[in-house]
C-alpha cells in the first residue's frame, strides 16, 4: 500500500546506482566500509549522511510541489533554526534547544501557507519574502556572529550514530517512515496530489483546500528546520549567512529529478530523497575524482536540464517544433 | 491608466522615506547622498531594468546575479591576461550574454518549460564557468578604469554624478522608450497578459521570449560591466543573490509578478528604495547591515499585498479577462 514504485522511479534508481558505480571507477575504496568507535564510515556512508539535509528538504518540498507549490525559503528557515538550536544549545537542555528550533520552522511554515493560501498569493512571490527576510532575522538571532556551541547533546544530531549509523541518516529514514505513513496511510497524499493537478476542482469535491496548504508548508517547514539542526550541529555552530544557502535550489533539483512535476500533482516521497541522494553522490564523485569542485555547478546544470528534457511533453513534438522553427 | 497607481504608491514611499531620513539627519537631502544613491545602486539599475522586461511577459530570470559574477570575472581575465582592449572584451562580452539568453528563452519556449527552473540551470552554468574560469579576485588595470572613475558631472553642493550612474540611467530612459513607446514593448505586455491570445493576434510568441531573455541577459552583461567599474575588479562570487534583490526592486516598483502590468521608472524608484534602506543603515551607524534584508522583506510583503488586493479589485468591478493593458 505505502509506496509505488513499480515502473515510475526506475530511471532514478538505475541513475543512482550507475553514478555509484561511477564512483566506484574513480575511486577503488567507495563501497569499503568498517566500523570503528561504533560507527560505520566510508564514502557510501559519506554520501547517505552529506545527503541528509537536502534528503530532508526534499520531504517537504516534494508535498509543497505536489500541490503546484514551491518554497524559496527553505535555506533561510535552516539557518534561523541552526541559529535558534545553536544558541540555545549550552544553556538549556537539548528538547528545550531543538524544540524551539522545529517550533520556528512550522512557524515560518505557517507564514508561508498563510501568504499562499489565505492571502492566495503566487507561491514563488511569498516564499520570496521568508527568504530575504529570514536570513536576515537568522543574523539577529545570532547578532552576526557565528554562534558556536560544545553541547554534546545537540552535536549528536549532526555526528552521533544510532547502532552504528550515523544520526542524519537515521533522521532521513525516520522522517521518510512518518511523513510516508501520514501521506500515504491515509487519503492525504490523494488529496494533495487533487490540489495540485486541479484546484477548483477538488475545492468543488468539497476537498478543504487552504487548512491543507497551510498543513504542507508547516510540514515543509519543520523539515526545513531539522534540516538546519542537522547542518548546525554538524559544524557544532550556526553561520546565518552560509547555513542552507542554495541548498533550496538543491531540494528543488532533488525533487524534479525525482519526477514530480513542477506543475503538482502526482509525487513520490521516496524518489525525492532518492534525487537528493543522486545529487550528493555526484558531488561527492567530483570530489573524489580530483575535479575542482567548481565543476559541481556546471554537472549539475547539465544533469537538471536532461532531466527536465526527458519530462517535457513538448520532447515528443520535437522534430515538429524544429521543422517549425525554421520555418 | 492602469499602470500608474502602483507607480505613484512607489514614489510615495521614496519621498517620505527620503524625508524622513532627511529630517532625521541634517546632511541628508544634499546632491552628494543623492548622486551616492545612484553610483552605489547603478549595477542594480540595469539589471533591473532588464528583469522588469522579463516579469511583465510573465517570465522570471534567476541568472542575472550569476551573469554579472561571469561578467566581471570574463572581463577582468580576458583584459588583465589576454591584454584584450577593453572595448573588444565588453563586445564579446555582450555576444556572449546574448547568446546565453537566447539559449534560455528557445529552451522555455520551445519545450514549454517553466521559467524558474531553466533559468535556475542557466544561474547554475553561469557561476559554475566563472568559477573554472578563476576563483580569485582579479584586480583590474587598465587605464580606461581609472578613465570613467575619474570621469564625472559634478553637481551643485558636492554631488559627482559618476560615469556608471550615467549609464544607468541611460539605460533607464532607453529601457522605458523600447517599453512603453515601441512595438517590442507593446508585445511585451500582450505576452504577458495572456500568452494565448497573444499568439493568436499574430505575434511570433517565440521569438518574443528568445529576444526577452536576450535582452535581460545583455542588461545583465552591461551591469557587470558596470559592477567591474565600481569595484575595479572581477571575481567569481561577486553579485550573489543580486538577482533576488533585483526582483525585489522590479516587485517594489509596483510590477505584477504574474506578468502583463509594470513600468521601468517603478522599477527605477524600486531601486532607488532598498539603496535608501541602505544609506539609512550607514548614516544610522548603530543598525546592523542585515536590517536591510528584513526592511527589504516587510516592504516586499506589503507591496505583494497590496497587488494583491488591487487585482482582486480589479477582478469584482469586471466579470474576467482583465490583463492586457495596451493593445
Amino acid at each position: 500500500m505505502p509506496f509505488r514504485l513499480p515502473r515510475r522511479g526506475l530511471a532514478q534508481i538505475a541513475a543512482l546506482i550507475v553514478i555509484l558505480l561511477i564512483d566506484r571507477m574513480v575511486s577503488p575504496q567507495f563501497f569499503d566500509l568498517r566500523l570503528q568507535d561504533g560507527r560505520l564510515f566510508g564514502s557510501l556512508v559519506d554520501v547517505f549522511n552529506r545527503g541528509a539535509p537536502v534528503a530532508l528538504l526534499s520531504l517537504g518540498m516534494v508535498l509543497v510541489i505536489a500541490t503546484g507549490g514551491i518554497d524559496l525559503s527553505v535555506g533561510a528557515v535552516m539557518a534561523i533554526s541552526g541559529a535558534i538550536a545553536a544558541s540555545l544549545a549550552d544553556s538549556h537542555a537539548w528538547p528545550v534547544a531543538v524544540g524551539a528550533a522545529l517550533g520556528a520552522g512550522v512557524i515560518c511554515g505557517a507564514w508561508n501557507g498563510f501568504l499562499v493560501a489565505v492571502l492566495r498569493m503566487q507561491p514563488i512571490v511569498a516564499t520570496l519574502i521568508l527568504m530575504v527576510a529570514g536570513r536576515g532575522v537568522a543574523q539577529l538571532i545570532t547578532e552576526g556572529r557565528i554562534v558556536t556551541f560544545s553541547s554534546p547533546d545537540l552535536a549528536w544530531f549532526g555526528t552521533g550514530s544510532v547502532l552504528g549509523i550515523p544520526t542524519p541518516i537515521v533522521l532521513v529514514a525516520l522522517m521518510l517512515l512518518v511523513t510516508g505513513l501520514v501521506v500515504r496511510g491515509s487519503a492525504l497524499g490523494l488529496l494533495i496530489e487533487a490540489a495540485g493537478g486541479n484546484a477548483r476542482a477538488s475545492e468543488l469535491s468539497g476537498v478543504g483546500i487552504r487548512p491543507l496548504i497551510v498543513a504542507v508548508y508547516m510540514w515543509c517547514g519543520l523539515c526545513a528546520a531539522l534540516a538546519g539542526i542537522v547542518a548546525a550541529s554538524d559544524i557544532m555552530g550556526a553561520d546565518a549567512n552560509n547555513a542552507g544557502l542554495w541548498l533550496e535550489l538543491d531540494a528543488i533539483l532533488a525533487v524534479v529529478i525525482g519526477g514530480t512535476s513542477l506543475f503538482g500533482g502526482r509525487f513520490s516521497l521516496i524518489l525525492a530523497v532518492c534525487g537528493a541522494l543522486i545529487i550528493q553522490a555526484m558531488n561527492t564523485g567530483i570530489l573524489l575524482s580530483g575535479y575542482p569542485p567548481e565543476f559541481n555547478l556546471v554537472v549539475k546544470a547539465a544533469v537538471v536540464m536532461v532531466v527536465l528534457l526527458l519530462q517535457s511533453p513538448k520532447l515528443s513534438e520535437l522534430a515538429a517544433g524544429l521543422g517549425r522553427r525554421r520555418a | 491608466m492602469k499602470r500608474l497607481p502602483p507607480v505613484a504608491i512607489t514614489a510615495l514611499v521614496f519621498v517620505a522615506g527620503f524625508a524622513t531620513c532627511a529630517a532625521q539627519f541634517p546632511n541628508f537631502a544634499s546632491t552628494r547622498v543623492v548622486a551616492n544613491l545612484l553610483t552605489d545602486n547603478a549595477f542594480l539599475g540595469v539589471v533591473a531594468t532588464g528583469m522588469t522586461f522579463v516579469i511583465i511577459s510573465g517570465g522570471i530570470d534567476l541568472s542575472v546575479g550569476s551573469v554579472i559574477g561571469f561578467t566581471t570575472v570574463f572581463v577582468a581575465l580576458s583584459i588583465e591576461r589576454l591584454g584584450m582592449p577593453p572595448i573588444a572584451a565588453f563586445v564579446l562580452l555582450l555576444l556572449l550574454c546574448a547568446a546565453f539568453g537566447a539559449v534560455m528563452g528557445a529552451i522555455i519556449h520551445f519545450f514549454d518549460m517553466p521559467p524558474f527552473i531553466v533559468t535556475l540551470a542557466g544561474m547554475f552554468v553561469a557561476r559554475g564557468v566563472s568559477f573554472l574560469m578563476s576563483t580569485e579576485s582579479t584586480p583590474i588595470t587598465a587605464p580606461l578604469y581609472s578613465d570613467v572613475s575619474d570621469f564625472a558631472i559634478m553637481l551643485p553642493g558636492g554631488g559627482r554624478l559618476t560615469t556608471i550612474a550615467l549609464i544607468m540611467l541611460g539605460v533607464v530612459v532607453l529601457g522605458s522608450v523600447l517599453l512603453h513607446f515601441t512595438r517590442f514593448g507593446a508585445n511585451v505586455y500582450a505576452l504577458g497578459g495572456n500568452r494565448t491570445a497573444t499568439a493568436l493576434m499574430g505575434v511570433a510568441v517565440g521569438p518574443m521570449t528568445v529576444r526577452i531573455y536576450m535582452l535581460s541577459s545583455v542588461l545583465a552583461g552591461l551591469a557587470g560591466i558596470v559592477f567591474s567599474f565600481y569595484t575595479a575588479a572581477g571575481y567569481s562570487l561577486s553579485a550573489v543573490g543580486v538577482e533576488l534583490d533585483t526582483i525585489a526592486a522590479v516587485v517594489i516598483g509596483g510590477t505584477l509578478l504574474t506578468g502583463g502590468q509594470g513600468s521601468v521608472l517603478g522599477t527605477f524608484i524600486g531601486v532607488l528604495i532598498q539603496g535608501l534602506i541602505q544609506t539609512y543603515i550607514n548614516f544610522d551607524g548603530t543598525l546592523s547591515s542585515w536590517w536591510t534584508k528584513i526592511a527589504t522583506g516587510i516592504l516586499l510583503f506589503a507591496f505583494i499585498a497590496l497587488q494583491q488586493a488591487i487585482v482582486r479589485l480589479a477582478r469584482r468591478s469586471r466579470p474576467r479577462g482583465e490583463g492586457v493593458a495596451k493593445p
